[in-house]
């Protein structure tokens, strides 16, 4: 790694580019204090927009929905995605080429097409729209990315590793689980960091697959967003930013204990 | 003797040691659970969005079991070509000035020192992981007239009067260039952080002015993560209507608007399948003309 | 590895959280066995009195079901009125949302089920009662049905009201800061003045604003002729200079803020901008404005329908129906209601009979014309649109 300093013009550069990036935060954090309902000035400050959150059964509800969706749809895909890397790094089959663009189509279809053709296959069986229906979608684009960043990681693989454990005694099971695993580990768990943040913020296709009861985060903020712009969607995103925040944290805080 | 003995071996071999020995049957049990389900849960869809695609629409908006190619030859209609158009710049547009934004801010992260790395990666992901409907949201209470920008531009006298940012197609490319920038970033972080350094040090050390060192040496280095990186700004830029409609005052119509409206407003469900598929045709050629041309640059999403 | 074990923690956290707190699944796919509504179609003569008739509660099918799923415009069902409801029945109402009628009808249409009430306008109900969307309703069962204002009951698109009830009624019309505007508009046309450049705001309709189009050229608003859609979207691509931002969710932020003068909206909205400048007028111009009216309806096949056929009447209840207009600044088609109101807010009484935005004049309704579906001339109205919208 190189000890040179950067040159004066990209530091004010990315200084100015980070600003960029954090100013709307910062003022959707401050004004989640204002007292004026239509927030289009600061009139004052308060905290009532907080307690109006809390008590909001919608949110609460809506929250409860997204998580269960984000975690479900992220286990089964990273289970699938991974078992379906590891296929396509490391054999040869008969369809492995349809194999391939068939794990591509989710990630170049557009969304709205995506959701639409959920939805029409949905309704054309009889399978009612609702939390099962958007983590089935959830699953279904979130399988592809995991593959893709598994695969990636598989990619630099020396399989030389594998060669000296099975040398050393141990047999295929054992050499995955000992070996192989661990060292993709970061790999499997990018993707499944993947999954959850596109599972959480998902809104297109969420919307197209959800029925009564079952709205999530994305959409009840959306719709907040459009017609009653009050502190409480600032209050909200105050708390998600958080949260966010706070995870994150503790990611990195793990992560460098265990380097 | 010996060869009745191999048969009765041969019969009695276990499914699960066929399955051990076999290394194809290994590959298709593997990549199985995720090829029926997307078979299931993506092919078929599709396949019923085509079928879709030929038929009618009702009177009342229904669907109609009438065979239409129409929905087709409609969309040839100078019209849409407009549209089409339209979200192509839009698309481009954002792409290359995310990467020209992009690419210094990611040079510098993966320059810095390894600690401080981290620290601004993080910063990065945090907004990322902040609802996107919410980031715009913030974006309307600045651009607005009498709204953030302004009250700090007339406070420093740098302005007087309103800017009158938003709801116009400038407004429009700084909500999608802040919603896709992160999604550049990352790519181009991940590609310039694998250049060994000591490569540059040494065209240095050779002579070479450090424009040229960047042109001949990191620039074609980098070039995976800016294939990823477009990929992944391109294409749903190309489907993006929810940044054009907010921001830009719902007065520019791009293909997800059109498909959105057949499928709400029009009520044409078939025309919209059509829409659809056209619109999934390109970016399915975009795609693969691009990654053959230069990998798909998978080495760099970790 | 510490990150995998600590990420399963989490999920095991927030999977025993949810099971604590999860609703029962209801079993919507099988409905609950509630007698179908027969229907009685109730007849034009009982609209005499507008006071509650003595039919007594014990008449009425007590609901068996614990939870009602409501699916209505963003922000129209007051939460204290549903908390009401709860509170008088033990039924917990979910509430989800859409933001257009053509939202609610795709995916209704499309099949989704499940939802036991809904809020169609006038058009929908049109289309929805054609397509036999929706179950019919026994009048005898919403007594509070006698509550209602009978000039709003019995409209085109249900004659009889067999599947609908009116729930909320208003206009769509021009609304202008009288501060801002350098003089006063009289009529659509006065849009067209070169002194509003990017000063309009308008409703992110199609029908509404080429409705307009229409009506300034002395066409009719419902035109299915081809011509003069054409000459229509010229008239509106004439304007787009004019025009800063189209918008159906809330117009009435831009008039607040001053970033727009005038334009096309909701009564709902008009009232809201008055609400915080009295300066702000709003008026059916001369060449017409529009008309529309939502009514509560039941899905086909609604797996809740005792529950729904309780929540139609709870709603028309005068003191319920208060709270919506106290919230929802539209207009309240319930007679029954508006004079409690008058009795127990005068002032704010007063200040909904006096803005044309709650209480239009007999002579801003004169003028009105309201949405009616086209049918298939649909196709050319979207492409009339789109290509407007695209140039």
């Amino acid at each position: 790694m190189s000890e040179k300093k950067p040159p004066i013009w990209l530091r004010i550069y990315t200084i100015i580019a980070y600003l960029y990036i954090y100013i709307p935060i910062l003022i959707l954090i401050i004004f989640s204090f204002n007292t004026m309902k239509l927030n289009i000035r600061w009139e004052g400050f308060t905290l009532s927009w907080y307690s109006v959150l809390f008590r909001d059964q919608d949110i609460i509800q809506a929250t409860q929905n997204t998580l269960i969706i984000a975690i479900i749809s992220t286990l089964v895909a990273t289970l699938v995605g991974t078992l379906a890397a590891l296929a396509m790094q490391r054999y040869r089959f008969p369809g492995y080429a349809a194999s391939e663009t068939l794990m591509y189509i989710p990630i170049v279809i557009p969304e709205v097409v995506m959701g639409i053709s959920l939805l029409v296959f949905f309704v054309m069986i009889h399978f009612t729209l609702g939390l099962v229906t958007i983590t089935l979608a959830h699953i279904a684009f979130n399988i592809p990315f995991v593959t893709l960043v598994v695969r990636a990681r598989l990619h630099g693989y020396d399989n030389a590793i594998d060669e000296a454990a099975m040398d050393l005694g141990a047999n295929e099971m054992k050499t995955f689980w000992r070996v192989t695993l661990p060292t993709i580990l970061p790999g499997v768990l990018s993707g499944a960091m993947l999954a959850l943040t596109l599972s959480l913020d998902d809104y297109v296709i969420t919307y197209f697959t959800a029925g009564p009861g079952s709205t999530t985060l994305p959409l009840r903020v959306f719709s907040m967003v459009r017609f009653m712009v009050t502190p409480e969607v600032n209050a909200l995103s105050t708390l998600w930013v958080l949260t966010v925040f706070v995870v994150l944290l503790i990611g990195q805080i793990v992560q460098s204990r265990n380097s | 003797m010996t060869t009745t003995h191999t048969e009765e071996n041969n019969k009695r071999v276990p499914l699960m040691k066929t399955i051990r020995e076999n290394r194809v049957a290994q590959g298709l049990l593997l990549i199985s659970p995720a090829n029926i389900y997307l078979f299931l849960l993506m092919v078929l869809p599709l396949l019923l969005v085509v079928v879709l695609s030929f038929l009618s629409r009702g009177t009342y908006g229904d669907v109609v079991f009438k065979f239409n190619p129409s929905n087709y030859t409609r969309l040839l209609d100078p019209i849409y070509g407009r549209i089409l158009f339209y979200s192509l710049e839009v698309g481009i547009e954002t792409t290359v000035l995310c990467i020209l934004i992009g690419y210094p801010l990611a040079y510098y992260i993966a320059r810095a020192p390894a600690r401080q790395r981290s620290l601004l990666l993080f910063l990065i992901l945090v907004p990322f992981w902040t609802n996107f409907i919410i980031r715009i949201y913030a974006w309307i209470m600045i651009l607005r007239a009498g709204g953030f920008l302004d009250d700090v531009l007339q406070w420093a006298h740098i302005t007087q009067g309103s800017l009158n940012l938003l709801y116009t197609p400038t407004a429009v490319m700084i909500g999608m260039i802040y919603e896709f920038l992160p999604f550049m970033i990352l790519p181009l972080y991940s590609s310039l952080e694998k250049i060994e350094f000591s490569l540059l040090e040494a065209a240095a050390d050779l002579g070479a002015p450090p424009w040229k060192v960047f042109l001949r040496v990191t620039l074609p280095l980098s070039v995976p993560g800016i294939i990823a990186g477009t990929i992944l700004v391109f294409i749903p830029a190309l489907g993006m209507f929810v940044i054009p409609d907010l921001m830009g005052g719902a007065k520019t119509i791009l293909i997800g608007n059109v498909i959105r409206n057949q499928f709400l407003t029009a009520r044409d469900w078939p025309f919209g399948a059509a829409a659809s598929m056209i619109l999934m045709v390109l970016t399915m050629v975009f795609t693969l003309y691009y990654t053959r041309k230069a990998g798909f640059g998978e080495d760099l999403l970790v | 590895m510490k990150i995998y074990r600590f990420v399963t923690l989490i999920a095991l956290m927030v999977m025993l959280l949810s099971a604590c707190s999860a609703p029962t699944p209801e079993p919507t796919s099988v409905p609950s066995p509630v007698p179908p509504a027969v229907s009685t179609p109730v007849p034009a003569s009982t609209s005499a009195s507008t006071t509650a008739t003595a039919t007594t509660v014990a008449t009425l099918k007590a609901p068996t079901s614990k939870s009602l799923n409501l699916y209505a415009w963003s922000d129209y069902v007051p939460q204290q009125l549903l908390d009401d409801f709860t509170a008088k029945y033990g039924i917990k109402v979910n509430y989800d949302t859409y933001s257009s009628n053509e939202e609610m009808l795709a995916k209704l249409q499309a099949g989704a089920s499940g939802y036991d009430v809904s809020i169609p306008s006038d058009y929908a109900v049109d289309i929805m009662i054609k397509q036999g969307m929706l179950e019919k309703i026994d009048l005898s069962q919403i007594p509070n049905f006698a509550n209602l204002d009978k000039r709003f009951t019995n409209q085109y698109y249900d004659p009889g009201n067999n599947y609908s009830v009116p729930y909320q009624w208003g206009t769509t019309a021009l609304v202008y800061d009288k501060k801002k505007v350098p003089f006063e508009p009289k009529s659509w046309a006065d849009l067209w003045d070169p002194r509003f450049k990017g000063r309009l705001v308008l409703l992110d309709d199609e029908r509404e604003v080429t409705g307009v189009a229409l009506q300034v050229l002395g066409f009719d608003k419902n035109s299915t002729d081809p011509q003069q859609l054409k000459q229509a979207e010229q008239k509106l691509v004439d304007l787009k200079p004019n025009i800063l931002l189209f918008n159906s969710d809330d117009p009435e932020t831009s008039i607040i803020t001053g970033e727009a003068w005038a334009g096309l909206v909701y009564n709902g909205n008009a009232t809201l901008a008055y609400r915080e400048d009295p300066n702000v007028a709003y008026i059916c111009p001369t060449e017409g404005c529009g008309l529309w009216f939502d009514n509560l309806v039941i899905p086909k096949d609604a797996p809740h329908a005792d529950a729904a056929m309780a929540f139609l009447n709870f709603v028309l209840d005068s003191k319920e129906s208060i709270l919506i207009t106290k919230e929802f600044p539209y207009s309240n088609p319930n007679a029954a209601a508006l004079d409690q109101f008058k009795a127990a807010d005068p002032a704010d009484y007063s200040a909904y009979m006096a803005f044309p935005g709650t209480n239009p004049s007999d002579d801003f309704l004169a003028h009105t014309v309201a949405v009616h579906d086209v049918g298939d001339a649909t196709k050319i109205y979207d492409q009339l649109w789109t290509d407007f919208k695209g140039q």
